[in-house]
């Protein structure tokens, strides 16, 4: 398969427009079933400026859209529409309720001679189901977590009270959506795991459990270093959207400032004669100020089950970070934050330069060699293991790719691919210039490779894949 | 509180009878016998030892009060000192004349304070102005010198276990001598002082032979000296100060045990324990010179554990006295009559018996609060392996339970001892493998004490029952199990796969799987076999748990078959067989196993590619697309000609 993209071969003077959204909205056909009364469907619409006819248009469109496709298939209505302008994405995440997201395609504008207007060419191939569907998905995970399910805030408060929430998450979060930066890791939605010696591991379960026994108002834990978990007392969905929420919001909202020199961490707490690094990241940002507020977000937690309502307590000690969850219904009281405080700071400060030394230990050992000259992402559906060399780190505006778009479009291709077949297999895609693109999948754990070298052949590539698998997955079950 | 006494008396107490205006009683520490000398022996002399076999009678001639009577070792010559210039002997073995001898001590004027045995035939005669060390010739019925030392002596103190003799010189009688002797040998060891509380004006005899008492704790020979409360120091109560006596090298003021009282004590050593018993509150504490760091020269100890009592002792009647009905009468502890002899015995000579003082560890535990010292207490005894394990089993369970940060303090003291012991076998069995020739002597197979408590030990007897409590939270039982895998891996000790499969069992009965998964994920649970085997058995309720087996069996690198089992099991047949040929296997597996798993999928294109393969292979190996009669693929070729004809079949390479 051989790609060449259409962007490549365009001229310099055109303007490129990615991808963006265009509305989102959630309604409940339910709500609002006898006709006058459409507008009561709507629970959330943006942009809010629509107006309401037109709002109450595009539900239509989309109730009819997915009635009329679930005539094909019960069980697995229409998930998404492409027309040439935009694509839309449906998502019934509770039963009647469902999230609308619509997106603008990609597009280039070419200007014309003689004063015409710009030819308007969208490119509609360009965005891929699998990436922007996910997307969906987890706009509602996070409103989840943060709010509970929409059937809950709706028995607890009707339609009036969801709606409420709705705007005050939506209006917010909607802003953050990148829409342009979406790739095959938003479909993955995993979780980078922290590489660690067993005996530092066990350090941390010591720690962990300590804690918990002493501070019995605490219910699960998490314990993350350098935006890598370690460990999680939640359940792996739970997991992977805190994860989420703190590897893309929580924490670049803090390293960004520490890193401007601002509110620097290096400015060592004194509790009980013991020099600590730690500090809250959410709650109080002082403990000695007076006017001090001991207030937490609230998170909720298996849904499906027990829906526990939680606060988030995240506290931070250098590179070391640790979610406690406390059962909602507890207050917080300045004195639980200052036995916290003084219980876990010292603590935490020894483990996080433990897990430091240790972790350079550990690279020195290996070497440079085991260093990564491949770009490649791996991920294991079975406890949602990411990692990625190809994605710089992130931050809270953009995560950043180290190659083409386009052959990131492969990546997601390919990934479509493996997701229609249950058996193992191989993929490998010679793309524009130099590049291939290796896609391997064993198991339940998919592997993509980039390789760029001049004048490789199928053969070459094939072995230099073999090669990285045998150093980097030499530990793993991995077919090749 | 009949569960607080630490200390008892021996049940079964050696009898004797009684001493009495005819009856003489004497006690010979060397061979722990009781000599009850009837009117000087002529109605006849009973001798008691700790067991029946050392236990003699017979009579002798009433030549005098008898002073002192012992045995040699193994009761092979009888030695009696009447008067205060001679030693006489009998010949106690068999086929030698039963017959007395005397011999005086050759130097002139000086007076025999005692003698002692050190060995079946060496005796030492100590006077008041120096010690003769004589050879016993029980044929010739003579002494033959051996060596002898002139010395002022006031009194004198000897040691059995270690053959050390002590004499008490100078005016003040705080400078003590001692000796050491060794099969014909004497040698001097290099004398100290006994600093004393005040010194008397004029210069008098201050140091009391019942203030001295020699004792090995921990192998090693203290003198240790009872320092009574004086006003003169600012002391508040009396103290024991130990002196340590190496074989070689210098005298040194080592442990000081603080008493905190006054009065009368006596003391004894059980179990490398020092004993203390206070008279007139009829309590005895005991101390344990390790339990302390040492900080500075000496140590100075408190008690281990608050004062109590011996256990109430009841002596049962006998005699023509006793009716059978009569309830036994109890003993009378810490009375006046009672001698106290090193190192564990307690002799009664009114009463007539002689006991051995033993310490109770079970009643320690509610007494010494702190698990960390109690343990580090316990790890020191004899008997102790029980015990210890009812501590374990009582900070997980028991009413005072004890936080994560006890248990783990616990756990990583009786890790230490057992890391400790591995460590000492394993130098053994390589000093053993390299050559016994080489190190014939030097190395000796480590003892494996009660101390020692291994995985099994705490699997059998805390941890199996400890998981298995209901009203215990799983949260506390993980932790637990976690605290105990950390411990041993922080000393590395290599963790027993039962342990893992506890674990496991805990977390699968909670649903904790995700749990599991991580625990496995970091290799928390090493890996092998039976652990990949366990986890096989999970899928069906955990799915994830076949991916975390295959990657364990995949390190394991010896367990490629199970690996081709386990993939032909699940029906991925051209994965078995990828992976057995990227191991370099597939030159050695069975085709007909392969071909089985293939034909059970019904995929006849799958048949097919694994049917050409081992033709390939047969070719390769023999020349020959056809399989051997021994690999019974019979029936796969006649299937595969039925489905592709003949012709499909692949024809032999004719160039």
């Amino acid at each position: 398969m051989l790609m060449i993209s259409p962007r490549m071969a365009s001229g310099m003077q055109e303007k490129q427009y990615t991808p963006s959204l265009l509305s989102f909205f959630i309604y409940n056909p339910k709500f609002g079933p006898r006709e006058g009364e459409e507008e009561k469907k709507i629970l959330f619409y943006h942009p809010i400026e629509i107006e309401k006819n037109e709002k109450i248009r595009n539900v239509g469109l989309c109730e009819a859209i997915v009635q009329f496709t679930r005539t094909f298939c019960p069980t697995k209505p229409a998930k998404s529409l492409h027309t040439q302008k935009n694509r839309q994405f449906f998502h019934e995440p509770e039963e009647n309720f469902w999230m609308v997201m619509i997106v603008r395609n990609p597009m280039v504008e070419k200007p014309n001679k003689d004063g015409k207007p710009p030819t308007v060419e969208y490119q509609e191939e360009e965005i891929i189901d699998s990436v922007y569907g996910s997307v969906l998905q987890q706009c509602y995970s996070m409103y989840k977590l943060f709010n509970g399910t929409f059937s809950r805030a709706f028995e607890a408060g009707g339609v009036e009270l969801l709606t409420q929430k709705l705007e005050k998450f939506f209006y917010r979060y909607l802003q953050t959506l990148h829409l342009q930066s979406c790739d095959l890791l938003d479909v993955f939605g995993g979780i980078s795991f922290f590489p660690l010696d067993k005996m530092t591991y066990l350090k941390i379960q010591s720690f962990v459990n300590r804690v918990e026994e002493s501070l019995s108002l605490i219910k699960y834990t998490a314990f993350l270093y350098n935006d890598q978990l370690i460990w999680s007392g939640l359940e792996q969905e739970d997991m992977r959207i805190l994860y989420k929420y703190l590897t893309t919001s929580l924490f670049p909202r803090h390293t960004e400032p520490e890193l401007a020199g601002r509110d620097s961490p290096l400015r060592p707490e004194v509790a009980g004669n013991l020099l600590h690094y730690g500090r809250f990241l959410t709650g109080p940002a002082n403990l000695k100020d007076p006017d001090a507020k001991f207030r937490f977000p609230r998170i909720f937690v298996n849904t499906e089950d027990s829906y526990e309502e939680l606060h988030l307590i995240v506290y931070k000690a250098m590179s070391a970070a640790v979610c406690f969850m406390v059962n909602s219904a507890v207050d917080l009281s300045r004195e639980f934050c200052e036995q916290l405080d003084s219980m876990v700071g010292p603590h935490l400060t020894l483990l996080a330069s433990d897990i430091c030394e240790q972790y350079n230990v550990n690279r020195r050992i290996s070497g440079p060699e085991k260093e990564p000259q491949f770009k490649f992402i791996y991920f294991n559906h079975m406890n949602l293991a990411e990692k990625s060399t190809i994605h710089m780190r992130k931050t809270a505006s953009v995560s950043l790719t180290s190659v083409h778009p386009d052959l990131m479009k492969i990546l997601g291709d390919i990934n479509c691919d493996f997701a229609r077949v249950d058996e193992d297999e191989e993929i490998i895609v010679k793309a524009m210039t130099d590049y291939w693109v290796v896609g391997k999948k064993s198991d339940q754990r998919e592997l993509y490779v980039i390789l760029n070298q001049k004048n490789a052949n199928l053969i070459e590539v094939n072995e230099e894949v073999k090669r990285l698998c045998a150093t980097q997955f030499n530990n793993i079950f991995f077919l090749d | 509180m009949g569960d607080e006494y630490y200390l008892e008396l021996s049940e079964n107490p050696v009898q004797f009878e009684n001493a009495s205006s005819v009856n003489n009683v004497f006690f010979d520490e060397a061979n722990k016998q009781v000599f009850a000398v009837r009117s000087g022996g002529a109605t006849g002399v009973v001798v008691k030892g700790p067991d029946d076999k050392s236990s003699v009678a017979f009579r002798m001639d009433d030549k005098g009060e008898v002073k002192c009577i012992k045995f040699s070792l193994g009761n092979k010559i009888l030695a009696v000192q009447r008067t205060t210039k001679s030693v006489d002997f009998i010949n106690f073995i068999p086929d030698y004349p039963h017959l007395e001898f005397s011999h005086e001590c050759k130097t002139k004027n000086a007076s025999i304070l005692g003698f002692c045995w050190t060995n079946w035939n060496e005796i030492v005669f100590v006077t008041d102005q120096g010690i003769e060390f004589y050879q016993v010739l029980p044929d010739k019925r003579t002494l033959k010198l051996l060596k002898s030392q002139s010395i002022n002596v006031n009194w004198y103190m000897y040691c059995p276990e270690t053959a050390v003799l002590l004499l008490s010189t100078t005016v003040q009688g705080n400078v003590l001598q001692p000796f050491a002797f060794k099969s014909a040998t004497m040698s001097k060891m290099s004398k100290f002082e006994i600093e004393l509380p005040a010194v008397p004006k004029p210069a008098k005899l201050s140091l009391s032979e019942r203030d001295i008492a020699v004792a090995t704790i921990y192998d090693q020979l203290y003198v240790m000296y009872l320092k009574h409360h004086s006003r003169t120091t600012n002391s508040p109560g009396a103290e024991v100060v130990l002196y340590h006596l190496p074989r070689e090298g210098t005298c040194k003021k080592t442990h000081m045990l603080k008493l905190n009282t006054t009065g009368k004590f006596a003391l004894n050593v059980v179990d490398n324990l020092v004993v203390v018993h206070h008279q007139s509150s009829q309590t005895s504490l005991i101390y344990d010179i390790k339990l302390r760091e040492s900080d500075g020269n000496v140590n100075v100890h408190q008690p281990v554990l608050p004062a109590r009592s011996i256990n109430p002792f009841k002596i049962p009647l006998t005699g023509p006295a006793a009716a059978p009905s009569q309830a036994p009468v109890p003993c009378e502890l810490y009375s006046s009559s009672w001698s106290v002899f090193q190192p564990d015995i307690i002799i009664s000579a009114s009463e007539g018996y002689l006991w051995y003082l033993q310490v109770k560890l079970q009643p320690t535990l509610n007494l010494l609060q702190d698990k960390g010292k109690l343990m580090d207490f316990l790890l020191r005894r004899r008997d102790c392996k029980m015990v210890i394990l009812s501590v374990c089993s009582q900070m997980l369970i028991g009413g005072d339970k004890g936080n994560l940060s006890v248990v783990a303090t616990v756990f990583d003291k009786l890790n230490q001892v057992y890391k400790e012991y591995l460590d000492a076998e394993q130098a053994y069995t390589a000093a053993m493998e390299s050559g016994p020739s080489r190190s014939s002597t030097s190395y000796k197979r480590p003892v494996r004490t009660q101390a020692v408590i291994d995985q099994s030990d705490m699997y059998t007897h805390v941890l199996s029952d400890f998981t298995e409590k209901k009203d215990v939270k799983h949260k506390f039982i993980i932790a637990v199990l976690m605290e105990y895998i950390r411990s041993l891996n922080q000393f590395q000790i290599p963790v027993q796969h039962y342990l893992y499969e506890l674990v496991i069992k805990t977390l699968v009965q909670h649903n904790l799987f995700y749990m599991l998964h991580q625990f496995l994920q970091y290799h928390v649970l090493s890996d092998s076999k039976p652990l990949a085997c366990l986890l096989l058995s999970l899928e069906s309720t955990y799915a994830p748990a076949h991916q975390l087996s295959l990657d364990m069996l995949k390190r394991l690198s010896t367990a490629n078959d199970e690996i081709v089992e386990v993939l032909l099991s699940k029906q991925q047949v051209l994965a078995a067989l990828r992976f057995i040929r990227s191991v370099g296997g597939h030159d050695n597996v069975s085709a007909r196993k392969f071909l089985d798993a293939a034909r059970q999928t019904n995929n006849t294109m799958l048949f097919y590619t694994i049917f050409r393969f081992f033709e390939q292979r047969n070719m390769r190996l023999r020349g020959n697309p056809g399989f051997n009669q021994g690999e019974h693929c019979e029936e796969h070729v006649v299937f595969f000609k039925e489905t592709f004809g003949e012709n499909a079949l692949m024809k032999q390479a004719t160039a």
